[in-house]
């Protein structure tokens, strides 16, 4: 079975990311093992995006390396690691034809496709509105249908930016019960967000991100409790950090 | 003969059935679409291959693509006469006078139209869709279906612009067509032809079709984004 393969522990180390001549990723070093939910938290610039994206292949590093414990995060030629992004990206097609997309775009079989389509669908809720065009659902609606759609990759590592920022406070739930039920499952989540108060509901294992370097990562427990860094401590009393 | 009876003669044509008016107006739209056709095939792909292509004088090429826009129909059908004359490189297929030579002078006109526009559709939906098409493993060429297919309905319209522009030009069909009665004759270039001799029932008939026709475009065009903006939102 080397589908079964994992693609954890992925080891970022010394990352580096320049644009503009700034540096906006500046160092930063984790190791993400198997299972959890890690809150990627800082305030807008921190560089918490942008660490997600270069982690998922979206972006190269200027230095530093992203080690899967499979090359790139492939195993038998499919890629085990997703991303959700902030606004979602909708096709102009249906909402199965958005999942069936990108099931084809991984190569699958049309029974296959066709089969994990529905079961997507089914599992977010989404059955009723299959055949809806994806742009003319709600907010709430087309940020279940990017996870249903990311889910029925098989991802081992879901990367998740700022999925509720745009929503409001009952989509936020369901998104967020959505995902406390696939962490449950085993899948290994990395969520950037600023939202303090999704943070301490979440995150199992907080990174704290400032001005692009990596200011604290502890267990959240330990983090909301007493972090240890001055940045962090203004962060979370809601001050503003510079 | 006023231009009452003109009309009333004309509007006899059109509803009479006249076989040779058919044909003309049969000959003009089988050159157009077919024209339109092969546009369609070239220009789609290779516009979308501009919008996501990154390369040294990129810019100078939109620039040119979009100045061809405007090529002067006479002009368009100068290049093709001089490439189908006896002496010029393609002269021994002897096309010229030919409906093959009319469709490749009009194909010369609606490419960079098809081109133009494609180009900048599929590049402006490609800014929306790039992180997420990059997430699933579709970056660079195998991009293009996905775009090409979800901007389905805005590049109709770039298709039926193009056509807009074949069916009404005259100096590129006539110079390579040479308007010959019964074989490449088409509705402009009969038109040009009827109202010199003052044979303006025929002209005029020629001439309402043509409106209808464009009224027809646009009508197909108004519908396609009317069900584009149903899936677009």
């Amino acid at each position: 079975m080397r589908d079964t393969l994992s693609v954890l522990p992925l080891t970022v180390t010394d990352l580096v990311f320049e644009a503009g001549g700034r540096r906006l990723v500046d160092g930063i070093g984790f190791t993400l093992p198997q299972g959890g939910l890690t809150v990627l938290i800082g305030p807008n610039g921190s560089g918490k995006s942008l660490t997600l994206r270069l982690c998922h292949g979206l972006l190269t590093p200027h230095s530093g390396s992203i080690s899967w414990a499979a090359a790139d995060g492939i195993v038998s030629g499919v890629k085990r690691h997703a991303m959700v992004f902030q606004k979602p990206v909708m096709l102009r097609r249906s909402a199965r034809a958005n999942i069936l997309h990108a099931l084809a775009a991984f190569g699958l079989s049309r029974g296959e496709r066709t089969a994990r389509a529905a079961e997507a669908l089914e599992r977010f809720g989404l059955a009723g509105l299959a055949d809806r065009p994806a742009r003319l659902m709600s907010g709430g609606e087309q940020q279940r249908l990017a996870i249903a759609r990311a889910w029925a990759l098989r991802p081992q590592v879901l990367f998740l930016d700022e999925p509720t920022s745009q929503l409001d406070p009952g989509a936020t739930r369901q998104i967020e019960e959505m995902l406390m039920a696939l962490r449950g499952e085993g899948m290994t989540l990395v969520m950037a967000t600023h939202d303090m108060g999704q943070a301490r509901r979440l995150a199992d294992r907080v990174l704290f991100l400032h001005r692009g370097h990596l200011g604290e990562d502890a267990e959240a427990a330990t983090f909301f409790a007493g972090p240890a860094s001055t940045e962090a401590r203004a962060f979370i009393a809601g001050d503003l950090v510079w | 003969m006023d231009i009452s009876q003109s009309f009333a003669a004309a509007i006899g044509l059109i509803l009479g059935g006249d076989p040779a008016f058919l044909a003309i107006v049969g000959l003009s739209l089988t050159v157009t679409l077919s024209a339109v056709a092969i546009a369609a095939f070239i220009g789609l792909p290779l516009g979308a291959l501009l919008a996501l292509a990154r390369f040294p004088g990129r810019g100078a090429v939109i620039v040119l693509v979009n100045a061809l826009m405007g090529l002067p129909p006479v002009v368009a059908g100068l290049l093709v006469f001089l490439l189908l004359s006896r002496s010029g490189p393609l002269g021994p297929l002897g096309l010229l006078f030919t409906p093959t030579a009319m469709v490749l002078a009009q194909t010369l006109l609606v490419l960079p139209i098809v081109i133009a526009i494609t180009r900048q559709l599929t590049e402006d939906l490609h800014g929306e869709y790039r992180e997420h098409l990059a997430s699933i493993g579709l970056t660079g060429r195998s991009a293009i279906p996905t775009l090409l297919w979800d901007g389905r309905f805005a590049l109709a319209t770039a298709i039926l612009a193009g056509f807009g522009r074949a069916s009404a030009e005259v100096g590129a069909v006539l110079i390579v067509g040479g308007n010959i009665a019964g074989y490449t004759r088409t509705m402009t270039t009969a038109i040009a032809l009827e109202t010199s001799k003052g044979d303006l029932p025929l002209a005029l008939g020629l001439g309402i079709v043509l409106i209808l026709l464009t009224l027809a475009i646009n009508a197909v065009t108004y519908g396609a984004s009317r069900v584009g903006a149903r899936f677009a939102g």
